[in-house]
């Protein structure tokens, strides 16, 4: 059988998704017989080099950068996963929705209590740094997602077998006590 | 005409943080900068909730250390529900709470020395990406990669068994735990089924050592020379001076080994430290503030840690202290790269640590959480796998949070991490026609000797995929190269 090629990202998370892959142990090692890694944290492999099978989102969006990754990801993609909350709802980092931004940045950068004299109201301002949305939002707000695999982080279990149904063509059985939305 | 270089590490297309460098006409580094990109908003978005929220809540912001950001939010709030600074804790209540923290920094410490930087000792610096990854450790040395895989597996099982799940667990509440250790659990990790028990665990740590020590033996200048920078060191430590990673005291040192703060109450710790803002990059600069900015800032982490405290309190790790610190003559130690041999000092303590709270049948009682006296502040301050991490919360009447302040460890390192950028940059790559990759995953060697967690994607699983942008002064790119 081919090798099926896999791409993953973190976009507005916290790792604990890719964590969550490393969490299936052993079977890293019969991971790596069954597919290629390609863009992503786990090689050096920075552009897409060729068409993508499987592509695996973590972390909603919550500045342009992420906006443009995601693009990208879908437009090299055959097959997206928006894995975890955070990429399905927006998360934790979601909480500040319903806040306006300045008041976020206030907070940490002049309000704070061990900020230093910071007379000149400086707040991260950079050519370098990208742009902060008014919001984060979920992936599948911005681009079409093909499978959603719930909880936070998702259970090791649970992506192992969604992967290897996807990589085989195999039938999924998920037992109730997989899918968590914690 | 002056350039300047751009490598971001997960860059502009995967976030969290970016290197530039700038170079002058004469081809000399002039400035560099760590970037980091990536901003939450979190000290104001959990104002409001419910403080006993904080522990589940906080530790989403790092999936890779999570246990560290769940025990400090717990210890900040036993202050708040007048359980003591976590010494206050019944015994089962704090020594669920250790093991915890062991095991974290257990598979945390494994996690960044097998799958991230080993590939470097292995195959070297300058060696071809295509196999200097973990990937590669897996085809080329796979006994190796094998027990990385185990150790993590391990740690991982620990906090599952005492924080109740993995990765963002909920073991923790304010002033105690929810779950004692049952006897079958305990019979698991301490006699699983080999490589899964304790006693291998501290084997294979030794070994782990023995393979790091061996490679600094052949590549003494490398080792000793990159990125080595007098600095001051902070961490908490036990009253009388052994390490203690989930408990203590803050103390710092100087660059000769001269205490500058000693024996302060975390409580205080707002006191005695302040962050500078800079335009360029989200994260804060942390300094002590009777030094003020210039001379104040310090590194924090493994190697801060064996520079301040006076022993280790296990057999096995407390030898190889005794080793570490003869190098420098019982001097701090300044060299960047010697963070890896002290990183795998502690994970040889926490396997021992492990296994000692492992037969306390302490761990088997009941009593798992004590309230006392209500008060509005708490502050809590752990020693996480990266170094010291400080959470500070206030709270309203209704048992609202009104203010939180958070210093994270690689925050305290943004400084050192910056100063190791910029020494390996000009080392590099001062007078240099072409950079080459070789060059520019050095830098990465040093930004990934502080283990730094905010560019968590850019380091977790190997290596950092990396761009370089030659641009002029007026921005314009004139090449580019991807690695
Ligand atoms: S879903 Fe949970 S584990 Fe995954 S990135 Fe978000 S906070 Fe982290």
């Amino acid at each position: 059988m081919e090798k099926k090629i896999i791409a993953t990202t973190s976009l507005a998370g916290c790792f604990g998704c890719h964590m969550s892959v490393l969490d299936i142990d052993e079977r890293i090692l019969d991971l790596i017989e069954l597919v290629e890694f390609n863009k992503s944290p786990v090689d050096d492999i920075k552009t897409f080099t060729k068409p993508v099978d499987i592509g695996i989102i973590e972390g909603g969006c919550c500045n342009s950068e992420n906006v443009e990754v995601l693009r990208s990801f879908r437009k090299n993609c055959k097959i997206l996963i928006s894995l975890g909350e955070c990429a399905i709802m927006g998360g934790l980092p979601a909480l500040r929705n319903g806040i306006p931004i300045e008041e976020c940045l206030n907070e940490a950068y002049i309000n704070g209590p061990t900020v230093g004299l910071n007379t000149q109201h400086i707040l991260p301002n950079d050519d370098e740094l990208p742009m902060l949305l008014d919001k984060v939002y979920p992936c599948h707000e911005i681009v079409k997602i093909d499978y959603y695999l719930p909880g936070c982080p998702p259970r090791a279990d649970l992506i192992w077998e969604a992967l290897v149904a996807l990589i085989t063509g195999s039938k999924l059985d998920l037992p109730y006590e997989v899918i968590k939305f914690d | 005409m002056p350039k300047k270089i751009t490598i971001e590490p997960v860059t502009r297309v995967e976030g969290h943080g970016k290197v530039t460098i700038q170079i002058d006409d004469a081809g000399q580094v002039r400035e560099t900068r760590l970037h980091i990109v990536e901003f939450r908003g979190f000290e104001r978005f959990v104002q409001g909730r419910p403080y006993w929220e904080a522990p589940v809540l906080v530790q989403r912001l790092c999936g890779i250390c999570p246990v560290s950001h769940h025990l400090a939010a717990a210890k900040a709030l036993d202050v708040i529900v007048g359980a003591g600074t976590g010494l206050g804790l019944t015994a089962v209540g704090e020594k669920m709470r250790r093991l915890m923290h062991y095991g974290q920094i257990f598979q945390s410490h494994v996690l960044h020395f097998f799958h991230l930087s080993s590939p470097d000792f292995l195959f070297g610096i300058d060696a071809d990406p295509a196999i200097r990854n973990i990937i590669g450790v897996v085809m080329h040395h796979k006994d190796l990669a094998v027990q990385g895989v185990m150790m993590r597996k391990y740690g991982q099982e620990i906090i599952k068994y005492t924080a109740g799940k993995k990765i963002h667990g909920t073991g923790a509440i304010p002033g105690g735990i929810n779950k004692n250790l049952s006897i079958e659990e305990r019979d698991i990790l301490l006699h699983g089924a080999d490589p899964l028990n304790a006693d291998k665990m501290v084997e294979w740590s030794v070994g782990a050592l023995a393979f790091f020590k061996a490679y600094h033996k052949n590549n003494k200048t490398l080792v000793d020379t990159f990125a080595e920078f007098p600095s001051n060191h902070l961490s908490i430590v036990r009253a009388d001076g052994a390490m203690d990673l989930y408990n203590g005291v803050l103390r710092a040192v100087d660059t000769e080994g001269t205490r500058i703060l000693d024996d302060v109450d975390c409580q205080d710790y707002d006191k005695y430290i302040e962050e500078e803002v800079r335009s360029w990059s989200y994260m804060k600069f942390p300094y002590l503030k009777h030094l003020g900015k210039e001379n104040g800032w310090y590194r924090v982490g493994p190697l801060a840690r064996l520079n301040t405290c006076d022993f280790i309190p296990t057999p096995l790790a407390q030898r190889e202290f005794e080793e570490f610190k003869a190098y420098t003559h019982g001097k701090p130690n300044n060299m960047t790269l010697h963070y890896h041999w002290a990183r795998l000092i502690e994970t040889l303590h926490a396997a021992e640590e492990i296994k000692n709270l492992l037969i306390d049948t302490d761990l088997q009682k009941e009593d798992l959480v004590v309230k006392g006296k209500k008060s509005h502040r708490g502050v809590g301050v752990i020693e996480a796998p990266r170094g010291t991490l400080f959470h500070h919360y206030e709270i309203n009447d209704n048992d609202q949070i009104t203010l939180a302040n958070l210093i994270v460890s690689t925050t305290n390192n943004n400084q050192p991490m910056n100063l190791a950028v910029n020494h390996t940059a000009k080392s590099f790559m001062n007078g240099q026609k072409e950079i080459t990759e070789g060059m520019m995953n050095a830098v990465e060697v040093a930004i990934r000797a502080y283990d730094p967690c905010l560019s968590c994607a850019t380091h977790a699983l190997g290596q950092m995929p990396l761009e370089m942008t030659l641009v002029n002064e007026n921005n314009e790119i004139i090449d580019c190269k991807t690695k």
